[in-house]
């Protein structure tokens, strides 16, 4: 090999080297800070391509964007004494890189450490204060506001890190505590079914009576005009006898009793003691009828 | 990120990337002063005194070109429509850019594609169990669509934009659940609750800057947990007998009223026929008697004997008769008591006991004997 084309290379390399270590790029989603032998000489640097010196400069660089610490489930209590597993996140990022650096190291999980342990009391002053019915419905915004706007008093300065959220994810009743939920909103179904059905029979009873009665009065009105309707055909009907029978009323008495007579001895089975002395025997006996 | 952190090169092309291009040109002209230092026999074309020594270097302008030529042509890239490109430039934003085919310098500029206009969805977990106002548990399902408003802000301001937003979710939902209750939750209230979910996860995800447009929040299924899904099944059922039984009870006074209206009209109109009967019956005998009256009245005497002996008639010829002649002496006898019990229509049926001819003629023998004794001492009979 030529000696002049691996000096070339050598050259080559030995400046690939040199920018390796002198150059250096910021993106948009970093914050960085230079240290001279460890010590801090700018910070917020600007993204973008840089220059340093070798071995003297460091360049350290973090995460700008918007970070998620996850805090674990844990439990707290209501101003009730009531125990709820609070799963909870926050919304950070980082607003003074030297602060951040000198407090942490730049080690997120350090961050992360610090922020859970301040979270955690927060919650749990908060949610001590409260109740139950507070914590889980119209006070969340309120709560949360309270314990961010005390995060940030204090983690600002402290950690060089600015807290934009905090939320709750989720409230939940421990297992025991959730089997008795359960048991009340099965009692409370219970009651609502019971009710529904006895309604039910309430109003069938109430249609059913009431059909009863509308058959009743239906039928008593119509006996009502029957009687009436029987009362004027025997009206009626006793003028007109009256009209004719007052002609004669002696003839009447005989023709009616005639009648009577025919209809009252109709049967076979009845059977007649006879005077021969009888006037419809005069004959009989006697051809002269004496 | 890491390759140009100092004391990094753990990637072979950490070096590379970061100061690959003024490297290169470095390199270039270093190159080019070489060649010009002994430009004199390149220049003459005395290819031929290189033959053995400097063969490399006729190769090293073309290999050179080469790579510029694969550096440049791997700067070409396309943005589909449903896509935006979020440039940055040694790692400072510099455009974003729309669909096409662009270049952009690689090495230097770094492209992220971020599919925008396309429909993402996230889903909670199959069994998400929350607290309602009224302090039920219920269990609820939602889907949230979303697609990328802000392809600049998704990529650079958040770190994991899509949990943000899965976190941002669950907070959101269980505060609207929270503030909800359950019957509103499980029922009318659905389509609310979905509403306020997505106000409540735009804004969270607006604070955060995440470049997230929450399109629509749908609420899947909400019910009450698999503890007391039989407890809401039996108010179902309850509600469904309610309505039977009611329905059954109509159903009755459906029949029953009709009916009791047909009975009635049916008393009515036989209080009808009967007045009408009585009436017509009334105006008859009316009549009859007032026709016979006219000829009565013409014949009296005979007329009244004659109607007499005809009703005797019927009277003695339809039924059976003991004649008595107890006073005077003239025995007539004839009793067929026997004949006229078995005639009878309406004879004793049985359970009573039938009378024997013996026992018959026993009993007709004291009556005759009771109404002698009778009829001595009260010698006037008369027809009965």
């Amino acid at each position: 090999m030529n000696p002049r084309f691996s000096g070339l290379i050598i050259v080559v390399a030995l400046l690939l080297i040199l920018a390796s270590n002198s150059l250096y790029v910021v993106k948009e989603t970093e914050r960085a800070i230079k240290l001279r032998f460890g010590e801090l000489i700018a910070e917020d640097i600007a993204p973008g391509l840089h220059v340093k010196v070798p071995l003297m400069h460091q360049i350290r660089k973090f995460d700008a964007r918007i970070l998620t610490l996850d805090t674990p489930t844990e439990s707290f209590f209501t101003v009730e004494r009531k125990r709820l597993l609070v799963d909870s996140y926050v919304k950070w990022r980082i607003v003074d890189v030297g602060a951040y650096y000198r407090a942490t190291g730049g080690d997120e999980s350090v961050a992360h450490n610090r922020l859970s342990t301040r979270v955690n009391g927060g919650l749990r002053n908060q949610f001590g204060t409260r109740t139950l019915h507070e914590v889980v419905s119209g006070k969340r915004d309120e709560l949360m506001q309270d314990i961010l706007d005390d995060l940030n008093s204090i983690v600002q300065g402290v950690l060089g890190i600015e807290v934009i959220d905090v939320r709750v994810k989720r409230i939940d009743l421990p297992e025991e505590v959730s089997e008795q939920v359960y048991r009340r909103m099965t009692a409370e179904r219970e009651k609502e079914a019971r009710e529904l059905r006895a309604r039910g029979l309430e109003q069938a009873e109430k249609i059913r009576a009431d059909a009863d009665r509308q058959k009743v009065v239906i039928k008593a009105n119509a006996y009502k005009q029957a009687e009436q309707v029987r009362g004027e055909g025997d009206a009626l009907a006793t003028a007109v006898y009256a009209g004719a029978y007052e002609k004669d009323p002696e003839f009447f008495s005989f023709t009616r009793s005639l009648a009577a007579y025919q209809k009252a001895f109709s049967n076979k089975g009845d059977i007649l003691l006879v005077d021969p002395d009888n006037d419809f025997f005069r004959y009989l006996d006697n051809r002269s009828g004496n | 990120m890491a390759w140009n952190e100092p004391g990094g090169g753990k990637d072979p092309w950490g070096s590379g990337q970061g100061s690959g291009p003024p490297d290169l040109d470095e390199a270039l002209k270093k190159l080019r002063e070489k060649f010009g230092r002994f430009g004199g026999g390149a220049g003459s074309g005395s290819g031929g005194s290189g033959g053995s020594g400097t063969g490399g270097f006729k190769f090293l302008p073309i290999l050179l070109l080469l790579l510029v030529a694969i550096w440049a042509l791997s700067g070409i890239y396309q943005v589909d429509e449903k896509e935006r490109a979020v440039v940055l430039r040694f790692g400072k934003f510099v455009d974003t850019v729309g669909p096409g085919l662009h270049w952009n310098p690689p090495l230097v500029d770094s492209v992220t594609v971020v599919r925008v206009t396309e429909e993402r969805q996230y889903q909670n977990d199959a069994r998400d169990l929350m607290l309602t106002q009224d302090e039920n548990i219920v269990d609820l399902q939602l889907v949230v669509q979303y697609n990328i408003a802000d392809p600049k802000a998704f990529v650079l301001n958040v770190r994991d934009p899509e949990i943000s937003l899965r976190h941002a979710t669950n907070s959101a939902l269980r505060h609207v659940v929270g503030s909800t209750k359950l019957d509103a939750v499980i029922s009318s209230g659905r389509e609310q609750v979905g509403v306020e979910v997505k106000e409540r996860v735009q804004s969270y995800l607006d604070n955060y800057e995440t470049g997230i447009n929450v399109v629509k929040v749908n609420i899947q299924d909400a019910k009450p947990p698999s503890q007391v899904k039989a407890a809401y099944d039996d108010v179902i059922k309850a509600r469904e007998d309610q309505e039977r039984v009611v329905s059954e009870a109509q159903s009755y006074a459906n029949g029953v009223i009709p009916e009791a209206r047909g009975f009635a009209q049916r008393i009515i109109e036989e209080a009808n026929g009967y007045k009408a009967r009585v009436v017509a019956e009334a105006e008859g005998e009316a009549a009859r008697f007032e026709n016979l009256l006219s000829e009565y009245q013409k014949a009296p005497e005979v007329t009244r004997q004659r109607l007499y002996l005809d009703a005797m008639q019927a009277v003695m010829s339809n039924s059976s008769k003991v004649m008595v002649g107890a006073d005077n002496g003239s025995n007539i006898f004839y009793l067929p008591l026997d004949k006229a019990v078995d005639a009878a229509p309406d004879a004793p049926a049985s359970g009573t006991q039938r009378l024997t001819p013996a026992q018959m003629s026993t009993i007709a023998d004291e009556i005759v004997n009771r109404l002698r004794a009778q009829a001595s001492d009260n010698p006037r009979k008369e027809l009965r």
